[in-house]
């Protein structure tokens, strides 16, 4: 299983969360090559979160099977940071959780805080950072935990246009230097053509994938670039008609 | 390669750029807030005493019943100088720190316990509110009945009147815990005993940091109600003592005098220990 050249194998997985709700998922399949990026877009109810929340292991599927090729982390729309803890503490943290040795914690935290260009936020509160710097400690904090694969949940949704162009190049170089499997959920069109290699549109209610694309535009890519908007508006049309279908 | 490292220069002052933008500078009180707090408790002191004073000059009763500030100051200072103060006050703060002490150690695990289980919460919260509406004055005759007058009473009241208090603080700062917390702690791979030292406990502190604070003046309130009633040779001074022997003298000024130290003493480990801590807290953690 672990010579399996997929980090995420997905076959026939649905789940409900009780005998008398909707299927939040039907029937989903999906393999996720070992470094590859994918985003996953969908409408609201199209159980983009709930399907990595069963990848992470916070909830479980009710048929189907899930393989990982390790734990994944996840990060989620708000930076989940301990308000308690200063930046370097909460990552800190996911090293000491980790089993890294005390001494080593202080100057590992440290190199991750440098690696997401903040290099003087360590003693600084989660609440004296904006919410992009809040963001990228998270993205620190995953990357301390050392696990090959990243479930990003809408994790620049809350933020402005600027900022979020900045993380996402951030977000390329780390996953570029790293080899890191990401899977990327997100409502906005643009920013899975932007980030993804591969790109599936999830049908809501219940949540199957209805398509994908293949993403083959060249790095650096721009979120205004007219390649990104041209196969925008193509999946957002079909996003268009998933939505009225519900109408 | 070059283009590579660029790139990196660029976006390290890209990030630059937009943090230095997007961190506010925190904003500072105005002046005369600052004057005011420091400045506001002595006002009301010298405004109390001025009234007390006016009282006085207008000879509104019998100074056996209402003495003069200065009378009371005396009779403090006389105190003092029988050295019989100092070691009562001593003896009241010692008996409620240690007694304090103890309520924690039950107290703590207790709330943890009543915060993690749920079915133990739903049988045990009735007794524990109940409790905590029960003036703890009231078990005095109890414990005197079972203990008799020895320290045992003494703390057996303290225990009653600080333990809930303090248990269902921390039991419901764990029930306000956003379950995102929880969520983090599993995606980092937290254990349970990680899970409950690094999540659990300091994100209940604050509703702890409340129940302690009740649970202290609860303590205090019960030492002191427990030293007005049991009094023997056996228990040594307290400010409940002292304030007990002004009333059997018919000494007001000393009756005013301990009723002023007690109150003292409260104020004393509220500015020293909890006002610093809970400011710590609420600072750190941007609620403030």
């Amino acid at each position: 299983m672990s010579q399996s050249h997929y980090a995420v194998d997905i076959k026939g997985l649905s789940k409900q969360f009780d005998k008398s709700d909707p299927i939040v998922i039907d029937g989903l399949s999906l393999q996720v090559t070992k470094g590859e990026f994918i985003c996953l877009l969908g409408a609201s109810g199209c159980g983009k979160s709930t399907l990595l929340n069963i990848l992470a292991g916070l909830d479980t599927a009710t048929s189907g099977t899930v393989e990982v090729s390790e734990k994944p982390t996840l990060m989620f729309q708000d930076a989940s940071l301990m308000p308690w803890l200063t930046a370097g503490q909460n990552i800190e943290l996911a090293l000491r959780i980790n089993g890294l040795p005390k001494a080593e914690r202080r100057a590992r935290a440290q190199e991750l805080l440098e690696l997401v260009h903040l290099p003087t936020a360590f003693n600084k509160r989660p609440h004296e950072l904006s919410g992009g710097m809040r963001q990228r400690v998270s993205i620190a904090r995953a990357i301390a935990q050392e696990r090959s694969i990243l479930l990003m949940d809408e994790p620049f949704a809350a933020l402005d246009a600027i900022t979020r162009d900045f993380l996402h190049e951030e977000l390329m170089s780390i996953w570029k230097r790293t080899g890191l499997t990401v899977i990327f959920v997100t409502h906005n069109v643009r920013e899975a053509v932007r980030l993804g290699q591969r790109v599936l549109l999830m049908s809501s209610k219940p949540g199957r994938f209805l398509r994908e694309w293949s993403i083959e535009l060249p790095e650096p890519r721009k979120m205004d670039s007219p390649e990104v908007a041209t196969l925008a508006s193509e999946i957002t049309n079909h996003l268009r008609d998933e939505i009225k279908r519900h109408g | 390669m070059v283009n590579n490292e660029n790139n990196s220069t660029e976006l390290g002052q890209l990030s630059a750029g937009l943090d230095a933008l997007e961190t506010n500078s925190q904003r500072k009180d105005p002046l005369y807030t600052k004057v005011l707090r420091n400045l506001g408790p002595l006002l009301a002191l010298a405004i109390f005493l001025a009234i007390w004073q006016l009282l006085i000059l207008l000879k509104v009763a019998e100074d056996y019943v209402l003495p003069a500030p200065i009378d009371v100051f005396h009779a403090l200072q006389n105190q003092w100088e029988q050295g019989a103060l100092l070691p009562a006050a001593w003896n009241s703060l010692r008996r409620g720190v240690q007694g304090f002490a103890l309520a924690i150690a039950i107290g703590t695990p207790l709330g943890l316990l009543l915060g993690l289980n749920k079915g133990l919460r739903l049988v045990l919260k009735p007794i524990i509110t109940g409790l905590q509406q029960l003036p703890s004055v009231a078990w005095v005759p109890a414990a005197i009945i079972w203990f008799g007058l020895s320290s045992k009473t003494i703390y057996a009241v303290i225990l009653l009147g600080a333990v809930p208090s303090i248990a269902s603080g921390l039991s419901s700062g764990i029930d306000q815990i956003p379950q995102q917390f929880i969520k983090v702690g599993k995606v980092l791979g937290a254990n349970r005993w990680q899970t409950i030292r690094h999540i659990i406990l300091p994100a209940a502190f604050p509703g702890f940091l409340s129940g302690l604070e009740q649970g202290w003046a609860f303590a205090w309130r019960s030492l002191m109600a427990a030293e007005l009633i049991a009094i023997s040779p056996a228990l040594g001074t307290g400010l409940g003592q002292l304030l007990d022997a002004g009333r059997q003298l018919g000494d007001m000024s000393l009756v005013l005098g301990a009723i002023i130290s007690i109150m003292l003493v409260g104020i004393f480990v509220e500015k020293v220990f909890f006002s610093p801590v809970r400011e710590r807290t609420l600072r750190v953690r941007g609620l403030k």
